[in-house]
């Protein structure tokens, strides 16, 4: 069974702090702005490696265990990519440098345009956006510049009950108003599609394969009627990892896409982020993409700033470059072989999975899956379990949970994504794991876990409380801390 | 696998996919792990890094220097390798240094909240404009004129659907600070919040925040900082500000070719249910132990979708590990002592230049941190590509930004500098005056 480490490991500011020595500031910054001192502490470098060496292995990485996290991809991030990244002609690059200084650069940002133009069966492709959500945002701009530029108004996105959350949070944060449609059968209801398209549609947003896992086979009738009413499809490439040399999003007419590289292409997800948000667009939406635009001219590579139809920046600079080297990397590395092996072994390892569940969990819609498919744990709540119980307990086994609760049309989801890179033999440890799970006592589940850092955290305590830093927590009465 | 699931070929997998949809990969086959190594290597090695030329570039990204404890801490797989820590019981060991870092953050601004990042400081302007809307409900965001462009075109694409405006406000030709006269006329009443940067745009503190305070005080101040710089200086806090923004790369985070950054965001007690983004909490475990976990989640849009604060999910936190590992590792001495050095590098390089024929530095008199104009009396563009020919690369041309700077540049020092770059520099200078 799975221990994680414990420390009872101070907070930075709990450590016995070193004496702070004055510096004289007199010449160097007027009297008014002079700071008097600064309530960081002064710790030796060896204490504070091992602070966080403690803390790290108070961490679950996909380098610790298994990580089916559904929707978000985790697989093995490679080492080689770590040792690339961190090479002086990409971590000592200024933005600002002259482009003959940076033509290495120029030439790796060109060819992942042309790579991810290929992949995506789209004509260009932007490497600005930062992560998954501000592609979205980016896609959405594109589409309303273009209604724009044919001078129409369109102001309503249309988005499946499957999507996810940003994409509501995306359309809403420019203003537009969401017209959600109802699934049926874990799949886009064509006859609601069609009812809620018209002349105000400005796009309509699908994953596909969607977040049950389900590919929408009816894709090009779908096309059909969003480009029938004259609004676009927007492609979310979070499950862009299952269909890698299938189908493509171009081959869906697709009208813009966006890739989740720390998904599909594997960049580490680093606790949260960084991850990067290219998009794709086909030719008609093309001029409008954000500048700079990395060109090449025959000798030499540049950045086009001569876009009079682009819709600025979305952030500063070019996109996150040391992803975009790594994913490249990767790219590279895997091939147009290694890339389909790679959505065949995932497609595989889900459906696997899937079968070794029968009998331990309901999956709702019956059939195929791609990379990831939604369980539903409601059978387990009259004997008084929720799938958070499930969730909390299956950490005791040294695995990450699933993501739960999500999508919201299955009741008590887990949302299991295991990934290409997972063993038959993790695959069925987990599925042991979850079948023994389901048979334990309530209450060892409702108590779970036994075996992490910490146990079942209280989240509505630190709502009702926001203490977001130390300098709040001082403030308070020492239980709170 | 395939017989487990009565399926005769991995085909049968995707039977699901029509035919009319299947497209194959026309890329080139795979290669070794040596192969595509020596590739992009290679591919890079056409790049001159500040490993082979002095660089004097800075605008919003900084070259400092980065000890080796901070990329072995965020080395640690346990860390990069992990998701959001959305399972709190799993995820202590980031969820700590998560809130650490905003402790820090709040430490160096004054501020009681500070989220885990944004992508960087450009959109966590774009951010900061619509939290200020939220806070105020007027439809009026003031900028400086002089701003780093990207910050600009970014905040417009964030303001697109709100209505929101941007108005500028011109900085005063004599001290290059905020003309206070210009911000008078500028403040309507429909203004919601009011955005000023110390150090500015031109490198020199801006000495006059409080009075800004006291002019704007309905609307939301919003204040940019170099987080570097606020070692030395009083807390924008102190100031009054609202909300305090930043560019936090130059925290234990290399230059990366402008990404990824760290967008700093951090926020008075009063208005953290409308801050975006994701924050770390302070609570305890069913037996009572410190615990730690993301909280005030129902602003974000996983849980509120469309109502959400903002559409981020994905952000830099693997940037503010390193952040907050830079700062612990330096300390408040170390810290302290490397701000002190760029303001002092950045006086003596500027006097250096000055003292040069045909050269005026810095523009603007008065206080800097470790950047300052520089005015090339026979035009600027010709120095910059002579100094390349030199192997120096000099600072930002500010004509792009600012027509009447056109012989006007944008010179960056820091501790990584050494006595032989600064001659490089200055004989070149010296050359083509």
């Amino acid at each position: 069974m799975f221990r994680q480490a414990y420390y009872d490991e101070p907070l930075l500011f709990e450590k016995r702090s070193q004496d702070d020595i004055d510096v004289d500031l007199t010449d160097l910054v007027p009297a008014k702005l002079r700071r008097g001192r600064l309530g960081i502490p002064n710790l030796p470098e060896h204490d504070v490696v091992r602070h966080y060496t403690r803390l790290s292995q108070m961490n679950f990485g996909i380098d610790s265990g298994f990580y089916p996290l559904g929707s978000c991809t985790m697989k093995f991030n490679p080492k080689y990519a770590e040792e690339l990244a961190a090479l002086p002609t990409v971590a000592r690059l200024h933005p600002d440098q002259d482009e003959s200084t940076v033509q290495g650069a120029l030439r790796l940002l060109h060819e992942l345009q042309g790579a991810l133009g290929t992949i995506s069966g789209m004509d260009a492709v932007t490497l600005q956006p930062a992560a998954g959500a501000q592609g979205e945002l980016t896609g959405l701009l594109l589409a309303a510049a273009y209604h724009r530029d044919r001078g129409e108004t369109r102001t309503q996105v249309i988005l499946p009950d499957t999507a996810h959350g940003t994409n509501f949070a995306s359309a809403g944060m420019l203003g537009f108003e969401i017209v959600e449609i109802p699934s049926k059968d874990g799949r886009v209801d064509l006859r609601a599609l069609e009812n809620a398209v018209g002349p105000k549609s400005l796009a309509f947003m699908l994953t596909n394969p969607n977040t049950l896992g389900i590919f929408e086979e009816r894709v090009l009738e779908i096309a059909d009627v969003v480009h029938d009413a004259g609004a676009l499809l927007y492609y979310d490439g979070a499950n862009l990892n299952a269909i890698l040399g299938k189908t493509s999003p171009g081959a869906m007419r697709f009208d813009i896409v966006h890739f989740n590289l720390h998904k599909t292409f594997t960049t580490p997800h680093g606790g949260g982020g960084p991850g990067a948000g290219p998009v794709g667009v086909r030719r008609p939406l093309e001029p409008y993409l954000p500048y700079p635009f990395v060109a090449y001219e025959g000798r030499r590579y540049h950045f086009d700033y001569d876009r009079p139809k682009s819709i600025g920046k979305v952030r500063a600079w070019y996109g996150n470059f040391a992803l975009l080297v790594r994913a490249y990397a990767y790219i590279l590395r895997q091939g147009a072989d290694g890339l389909t092996a790679s959505a065949e072994r995932a497609v595989l390892n889900a459906n696997y999975t899937m079968a070794r569940l029968k009998g331990v969990l309901d999956v709702p819609f019956g059939g195929l899956r791609k990379h990831e498919f939604v369980a539903s744990g409601a059978s387990l709540v009259p004997k008084g379990v929720r799938t958070v119980d499930v969730a909390k307990r299956l950490m005791d086994f040294g695995v990450h949970p699933p993501t739960v609760y999500f999508p919201h049309l299955v009741e008590e989801a887990l949302m299991v994504e295991p990934t290409e890179t997972e063993t038959r033999e993790t695959l069925d440890a987990f599925a042991d794991v979850l079948a023994r799970i389901v048979k334990e006592d309530p209450q060892t589940l409702r108590d779970a876990p036994h075996h992490t850092a910490v146990a079942r955290v209280d989240e509505v305590r630190a709502a009702r409380d926001a203490i977001l830093s130390w300098r709040t927590a001082k403030g308070r009465k020492p239980e709170s801390l | 696998m395939l017989r487990a699931l009565g399926l005769k070929s991995v085909d049968d997998l995707f039977a699901d996919v029509p035919a009319s949809v299947r497209a194959a990969l026309d890329l080139a086959p795979g290669m070794s792990e040596l192969e595509a190594v020596t590739r992009i290597t290679e591919i890079l090695a056409a790049n001159r890094s500040m490993d082979d030329m002095p660089m004097f570039l800075g605008g919003g990204v900084y070259d400092h220097f980065v000890p080796a404890s901070v990329r072995a801490i965020t080395s640690r797989s346990e860390f990069y390798t992990s998701y959001t820590p959305y399972q709190p019981e799993l995820s202590q060991g980031i969820l700590q240094t998560l809130w650490e870092y905003q402790s820090l953050i709040c430490e160096l601004t004054g501020m009681d909240a500070a989220n885990t990042s944004l992508y960087d400081a450009s959109t966590a302007l774009g951010e900061a404009a619509l939290m200020s809307r939220r806070i105020h409900g007027g439809d009026v965001f003031l900028i400086p004129r002089a701003i780093r462009w990207n910050r600009r075109s970014v905040l417009q694409n964030y303001l697109l659907g709100g209505g929101l405006r941007v108005r500028d406000v011109d900085y005063d030709r004599g001290t290059g600070m905020l003309d206070l006269a210009k911000l008078k006329e500028a403040l309507t009443p429909d203004v919601c919040g009011v955005y000023v940067e110390s150090p500015n745009f031109f490198g020199r503190l801006e000495e006059n925040v409080e009075e800004v305070r006291a002019m704007a005080q309905e609307a939301v101040l919003v204040v940019g900082i170099n987080p570097i710089a606020q070692a030395v200086l009083k807390p924008p806090g102190d100031f009054g500000a609202d909300i305090v923004i930043g560019e936090g790369q130059a925290l234990g985070n290399p230059p990366n070719f402008g990404g990824p950054l760290l967008g700093v965001f951090a926020c008075r007690q009063e208005h953290v249910r409308k801050m975006p983004g994701r924050v770390i909490g302070l609570t305890r475990d069913v037996k009572g132990h410190r615990a730690f976990c993301m909280t005030l989640q129902t602003r974000e849009q996983h849980i509120r979708r469309e109502k959400a604060m903002s559409n981020i999910c994905t952000n830099e936190s693997l940037l503010a590990v390193a952040a907050a590992a830079y700062m612990a590792v330096l300390g408040s001495n170390g810290l302290r002592s490397v701000a002190a050095d760029n303001i002092r590098r950045a006086r003596d390089l500027a006097a250096a230049i000055d003292r040069i024929d045909g050269y005026v530095a810095p523009l603007f008199k008065g206080a800097h941190f470790n950047e300052f104009t520089v005015r090339a009396k026979k035009g600027y563009e010709r120095v910059r590509k002579g100094l390349l020919e030199h192997g120096v690369h000099g600072g930002i041309a500010l004509k792009r930004y600012l027509p009447e700077l056109e012989d006007v540049a944008l010179f960056t020092t820091t501790e990584r500098h050494r006595p032989e770059h600064y001659q490089r520099l200055l004989t070149a200078l010296e050359d083509l005056a």
